[in-house]
Parts: structure tokens; C-alpha cells; sequence
């Protein structure tokens, strides 16, 4: 063990940036999608339509910003723009005029409605963004590389992704739990996710609830989505592979549960940059591996809670 | 009296099996009347992320049959396109297929871009003597394995696709001895490494393979993977990925300086060209899936590759790609076929049967060269390989040292197994590359 690392520790090294870069978006689109389930009970098949309507919406405004001329920071803040807009136009609108009607449903009703929205909003993508790739790269080139040493050589990274992606999941993760345990809307929500009809008797709307809590979940997937756009070409299907991913961090974190998400998350990334480095044809398996492998020992997930059953 | 007229046993089986299968089999043979118009179902992805050649294939095609149209027709016959989406997968694409066929009476068929697609469908065109055009797809199996009388090819398959940049390497740049490669993990990925691998080890043993790396299909993030090949600096990546993956690819590549390292190698990166912009930099070696290219160096009607180019920027607001040229190759040759047939059907209308005869040896015109379908139902199609380059005249990296390989140099002969023709080359083959043409 100790040869092997004095061999491979510099890739192992590299491997952990990579792994790090990746879980925070990761993080960012499953961290929504958990809160959602936690609050609303429902599994929304669509939250990848939201990350992908996001990363579209972030390309637009940001090609907008450049041709107007605007500075280069004008970008980061377009995909912040991107984010919010779209959570705050298609969370109260989905969540008003579809799920409304099938909380308490049975969940198969509720997956088979977010997933006819999901094909809906498939269709619609490609009716404003046409099929051809779409990208927005200003953020990177404007952040510039910096320069990780590896042996006698130096490793080029992107500072976007190894510091400012890592630090936006980070301040998400700590202001997302510091909201929920120390502001009151934030105890109203958990007070909801807790125990609804409880809450509901002493007082709380929880349907406002659940519009105040679908709505944030739709802009951090969106918001995940703006994030990833830099990076990344968008093309027809994207969402769905990123809702795919997130279900599995979501079932292997334990539903509704945050930290559960970062660390899944950041096992999944770091998971995944060790096997391409080291044996690149787990690669596709390796979420999927950590998933039953925490599944098999954990049933209700990493920080999940085992619940009485109610006849 | 009896009647003397009775029905064994076999004979009422014959006669019943002959009630399901004599029309069919009629349809195809009986002399046809002139139609009211050319059915023709197409094949293409409409949506899910192949759609990035899918649609501008429908594109070329709405295009294309508008022009013929304006211009009389087939054989003054005017065409009528129906368009099946790929995407839903091989069960819906046959389904609809055998609709086409059997419900809409189409003519013709054009299949497809996917090679698992065109696996499905030509058997089935065969099945129901329907003449299937494959138009896009790639997998050179098909006729490798099976002989067909309906099928035939109006491209090149995968073999010369990839053979064609690799004797291009060995020519303008011999002295690599590492190579990596990343494609996507699905058969074309597959597939062509395995073609690209069995090529080198014939024409370049002892090259050492240092990293194959096949990132999950529909991928958006190559960080790791191009942390791998930073560290590993191979002198050679070859990537056969297309669409927004090698978009994705290119510019992560780019931004952290791995070009700089590396010689690159992207059969497939003609249709990127244009989206990737000046992140693709110059002195990388880059094909397009036949000889197409809208600054061809020598094309065999200049004015027809114009006339093809400016219509589709002027419809489309940007440059042709390959699928629009292989679909623009699919209509020229039912063209061409058309002509053959009534000519050889004394200026009759042919028949299903009478048309698929016309294609083995047919010869037809398309806007860079001159094809030819051999007897197999393969179309041979030159390949342009060429070293990217920015010029001013362009926001994006063009071709430039261009070598247009004819067909029959890189292409498997008729009855061969690809994989185990490969394995006969020899080095000297590299001599038989023609001389690279400089750009305009």
C-alpha cells in the first residue's frame, strides 16, 4: 500500500481535484431534488428539465451580456440571473398547476406526471434552442487556469472548476442548513417535512410551504444547471442524464437528507476521477456501485431514518 | 360426377402460404404504373442528442426535395418526404418502418444514422422488398455479413472513416509512439478504436496504447479525463466522439492547454467546426465521414457544391455538415437509379425489383465527386482528411494540407471482413496516400 502510494499519490492528488470540481455539481442539482422530496413527498422526474432549461437560459443571457458588450464578470452574474429567473417562472407555475393536484396521491400518479412534464419541457427546450450544440464558455476563460505541480510537470486546471464551483456548493450546503435550522420559514419547513399534519394543526400553511420549498428546489437545479454551462456544450438530453445521477445520489444520501447529498455527492465525484485515473472502465459503474453498495448496508440511505410504517 | 379438381394436403398448404406471401412478392415483380408522387420515408433522429446530425439531415432533405420538385420531379414524378424519429429506439423505428412501408405505400426508404438502427431496418426493407437507401449510418457489418438485393449504401461505412485519418497521421507525422484515445461507450465508440487499433498494429506495430478511455455516452464533464491525458502526454489522442460531447471535449481540452501537447486526431470533428469556433487549434487533424467540405479543395463540380452550400446557409444560418452531404449522396443516387431503371425498362416506370436492380454499378454525381455503388450494395466515397488551420476569412479553424483518399485505396473489397482485412496491411501502404493540397 505504502509503494502504491509513493507511486500513484500525485494522480491520486490530481484525481481528488477532479473528484472535488465534479461532486459540487453534482451536489448543486441533487441538493434541490432531495429538498423537494424531503418537503413535498414527491419525486420530481422534470428536475432535470429545470437544470437543463437553467444551462440554456444562463448560454442565452450570457451570449446577451457579450454581445452587448458588458464586462466579463457580467457572465458570472448572468448565470446567477439564469438561475433565479427561471426558478421563480417555472417553480410556482409547476408546482400551482401540476403537483398541487397530486400531493397525496399514489407516487406512481405523481412520477408519471412529472415525467409527462419532463417530455414537455424536452419538447419545449428544443422549440427555443434548437438542436445544435449550445455553449457559454466566458466564465472559464475569464477565470483563467491555474497550475497544480505534478512531479516535474505542472497540470493545468480551470479555476472555475477547482475553486469557485467547489466554494459556490459550499456556501449553498452551509447556507442551506443554516436557513433551515435558524430562521423561522426554515424551522416552518422542517416543521412540514417533520410531520405535516401536525404542523398543518398548530397552524402552518403548508401549502405555502411547499410552493416557498418547490421553488427554491427548481432554482438550485437551475441553478446547477447555469453552473454547469461553462463547462459544458448543451444539447437535447442533458437533463435527462443529470436527473439519472441524481436519483442515485439522491437513494444513496437518504431522501430529503442534505449533508447526506454532499457527501454522496462528493463520493460519487471523487469515485469516479480515482477510477478514470486508475481503471477507466468502471467509470460508468462507479455511481452505481457506491449507490448499492450503501444501499445493501443501509437500506433507508447514508443519513436516512428509518420510519414507522402508518397503517 | 366428382369434380376431379381436389386439394391435398400440400398443395392447400402451398396455396396458403402462397396467399400470404404472393403479394409482396407480385408487388415487387408486376409492372408499375407511374405514381402520382415518390414516397419517401426517411429515418433520422429528431430528437435526444444525435439530433445535432438528425435534424440537419431532415434539413438538407426538405431542401433537396423542394429543389427536385421545383425542377419536375424524379423522372417528372414530384417526391413526398416522411420523416420517422430515431431516438425512441429499435422497436418504435421498426414499427414505424413496416407502416411506411405496408401503410403509407412508400417508394423508397432512407435509413438511417444510427448503425443499430440500420441493422434493424435493412433486414426488414429486404423482408418486405422495399429498396432501403442507408444513408448516414456507419457500421461496416452489414454488408460484410449478408448479401441484400433491396439495400445499398450511398456512403462510405466506418472502416475507410477511420483507416483514411490514421494513413494520414502516418504520412504527415510518423514518428508518434504513444497514442490515447477517448470515445463515447457505445458501439460506434467501440468500433471504431477497434478498427483504428487493428489498422495501427498492421501499419505501425509497437505503437504503445497508454490510455482508452471510454467516458459514459451523453457525458457533459472530461475534467478527469483530461487530467489523465495532461499527466500522461501521449503523442497521439484520437477521439471518434461527435455532437456536444466532442464540443464539450474540445474546449475543456483547450482551456487547459492539452492541445499543446498532443497531436490530435477528430475523424469526426467537420461538424464541429463551425460551433467550437477558434478553440480548436490549429495543426490537428480532423476528417468528415466521406469528402465532404465546403472549401473543398477540388471538387468535381464546384458549382454545385456552391449552389449546395449557400442554399443551406442561406435556409439554415450555417454551413452544411456531413449528414446534410450523405443525405444530398442518397437523393442523387434514387435519382440516378431512376433514370437507369426506366432506361433499362424501355422508358417504363420500374418496379420495386426493377429499381433495386439498377444500383449495383450505378455511378452517380454528387457535389465533390463522382460515386459509385459497388456490387455488394457498398458506396464508395472519398475521404478528406486535413490539418486544421485559422485564416482570416473564417471565426472557426479550416482544413488546410487536405488529402483526398479515393475509396478504393481504403476501403475493405468486396466479400472481406473489415477487421481481418485490416490486419494484412503493411507499412508500405502509407506510400499509396496521395500528396496533401494546400488550402485556397
Amino acid at each position: 500500500m505504502g509503494d502504491w502510494l509513493e507511486q500513484n499519490g500525485a494522480l491520486l492528488g490530481l484525481a481528488l481535484l477532479d473528484g472535488i470540481a465534479s461532486a459540487a455539481l453534482i451536489f448543486m442539482v441533487a441538493v434541490g431534488l432531495n429538498l423537494v422530496f424531503g418537503v413535498l413527498r414527491v419525486l420530481n422526474v422534470a428536475h432535470g428539465s429545470l437544470f437543463a432549461i437553467g444551462a440554456y437560459a444562463a448560454a442565452s443571457i450570457g451570449l446577451f451580456a457579450a454581445s452587448a458588450g458588458l464586462p466579463g464578470w457580467a457572465s458570472l452574474l448572468a448565470l446567477l440571473l439564469a438561475a433565479m429567473l427561471v426558478g421563480l417562472v417555472l417553480g410556482p407555475l409547476i408546482e400551482q398547476l401540476l403537483l398541487r393536484r397530486v400531493y397525496g396521491e399514489e407516487p406512481v400518479l405523481q412520477l408519471l406526471v412529472t415525467f409527462a412534464l419532463f417530455m414537455i419541457l424536452e419538447d419545449a427546450q428544443k422549440l427555443v434552442w434548437g438542436v445544435q450544440p449550445v455553449s457559454f464558455s466566458v466564465p472559464v476563460s475569464l477565470m483563467g487556469t491555474v497550475d497544480v505541480p505534478f512531479g516535474t510537470d505542472v497540470i493545468p486546471y480551470n479555476t472555475y472548476q477547482v475553486v469557485l464551483l467547489p466554494a459556490v456548493a459550499v456556501v449553498t450546503l452551509v447556507g442551506l442548513a443554516l436557513f433551515l435550522r435558524r430562521t423561522l420559514t426554515g424551522r416552518v419547513i422542517l416543521a412540514v417535512t417533520t410531520d405535516r399534519e401536525a404542523a398543518t394543526a398548530m397552524g402552518i400553511d403548508a401549502r405555502r410551504v411547499y410552493l416557498l420549498t418547490f421553488t427554491f428546489g427548481a432554482m438550485l437545479a437551475a441553478l446547477g444547471g447555469a453552473l454547469s454551462t461553462p463547462t459544458a456544450s448543451l444539447v437535447p438530453g442533458i437533463g435527462a442524464s443529470t436527473i439519472v445521477l441524481s436519483f442515485a445520489v439522491v437513494a444513496t444520501a437518504g431522501l430529503g437528507q442534505i449533508e447526506g447529498a454532499a457527501l454522496t455527492a462528493l463520493m460519487i465525484g471523487i469515485g469516479r476521477s480515482v477510477a478514470v485515473t486508475f481503471a477507466p472502465e468502471l467509470e460508468v459503474v462507479v455511481p452505481y456501485i457506491i449507490m448499492v453498495a450503501v444501499l445493501l448496508v443501509r437500506p433507508q440511505g447514508l443519513f436516512g431514518v428509518v420510519e414507522t410504517r402508518r397503517v | 360426377m366428382s369434380s376431379s379438381f381436389q386439394l391435398g394436403r400440400r398443395q392447400a398448404l402451398a396455396a396458403g402460404f402462397g396467399s400470404v406471401l404472393l403479394p409482396s412478392a407480385l408487388s415487387a415483380q408486376a409492372p408499375a404504373q407511374r405514381p402520382s408522387e415518390i414516397k419517401i420515408g426517411i429515418t433520422t433522429f429528431l430528437s435526444g442528442p444525435a439530433s445535432v446530425f438528425g435534424v440537419p439531415g431532415r434539413n438538407a432533405a426538405e431542401m433537396l426535395a423542394e429543389e427536385i420538385n421545383r425542377e419536375g420531379g424524379i423522372g417528372g414524378v414530384p417526391v413526398r418526404l416522411f420523416f420517422v424519429d430515431e431516438a425512441p429506439g429499435i422497436d418504435h423505428l421498426v414499427g414505424e418502418f413496416r407502416r411506411l412501408v405496408q401503410n403509407e405505400r412508400v417508394d423508397v426508404m432512407f435509413a438511417s444514422i444510427s448503425s443499430g438502427s440500420c441493422l434493424a431496418c435493412t433486414p426488414l426493407g429486404e423482408e418486405l422488398r422495399k429498396v432501403t437507401l442507408l444513408w448516414d449510418c456507419g457500421t461496416q457489418r452489414i454488408f460484410e455479413e449478408r448479401r441484400y438485393q433491396y439495400a445499398f449504401r450511398t456512403q462510405a461505412n466506418a472502416t475507410p472513416e477511420i483507416l483514411a485519418p490514421l494513413l494520414y497521421l502516418l504520412k504527415t507525422r510518423p514518428d508518434f509512439r504513444t497514442v490515447a484515445v477517448l470515445n463515447q461507450d457505445y458501439a460506434w465508440g467501440r468500433d471504431s478504436w477497434e478498427i483504428w487499433k487493428t489498422a495501427m498494429d498492421a501499419l505501425k506495430p509497437g505503437t504503445r496504447v497508454v490510455a482508452e478511455l471510454f467516458p459514459r455516452f451523453g457525458a457533459t464533464d472530461f475534467s478527469a479525463e483530461v487530467t489523465r491525458l495532461l499527466a500522461l502526454r501521449p503523442d497521439v489522442i484520437l477521439s471518434t466522439s461527435w455532437g456536444g460531447e466532442l464540443d464539450t471535449f474540445i474546449r475543456q481540452a483547450a482551456e487547459r492547454r492539452l492541445f499543446e501537447r498532443s497531436t490530435f486526431v477528430l475523424p469526426l470533428a467537420e461538424s464541429s467546426l463551425e460551433r467550437v469556433g477558434r478553440s480548436l487549434p490549429a495543426g490537428h487533424i480532423v476528417g468528415s465521414r466521406g469528402d465532404h467540405w465546403h472549401q473543398h479543395p477540388r471538387p468535381a463540380n464546384p458549382q454545385a457544391l456552391q449552389r449546395f452550400v449557400e442554399g443551406y446557409r442561406r435556409r439554415y444560418n450555417a454551413y452544411p455538415i456531413y449528414p446534410t452531404y450523405h443525405m444530398a449522396q442518397a437523393f442523387s443516387a434514387l435519382r440516378a437509379a431512376h433514370a437507369k431503371a426506366m432506361q433499362a425498362n424501355g422508358g417504363n416506370w420500374p418496379s420495386d425489383a426493377q429499381l433495386a436492380a439498377a444500383f449495383p454499378g450505378l455511378e452517380f454525381e454528387t457535389p465533390t465527386a463522382r460515386m459509385r455503388i459497388r456490387e455488394d450494395g457498398q458506396g464508395l466515397e472519398p475521404q478528406l482528411i486535413g490539418t486544421t488551420l485559422h485564416s482570416d476569412r473564417f471565426p472557426f479553424a479550416v482544413m488546410d494540407n487536405m488529402v483526398v483518399f479515393p475509396p478504393e485505396l481504403v476501403t475493405a473489397p468486396v466479400g472481406q471482413n473489415s477487421v481481418a482485412w485490416l490486419r494484412t496491411l503493411t507499412p508500405d501502404m502509407v506510400n499509396r496516400v496521395p500528396d496533401p493540397i494546400r488550402a485556397g
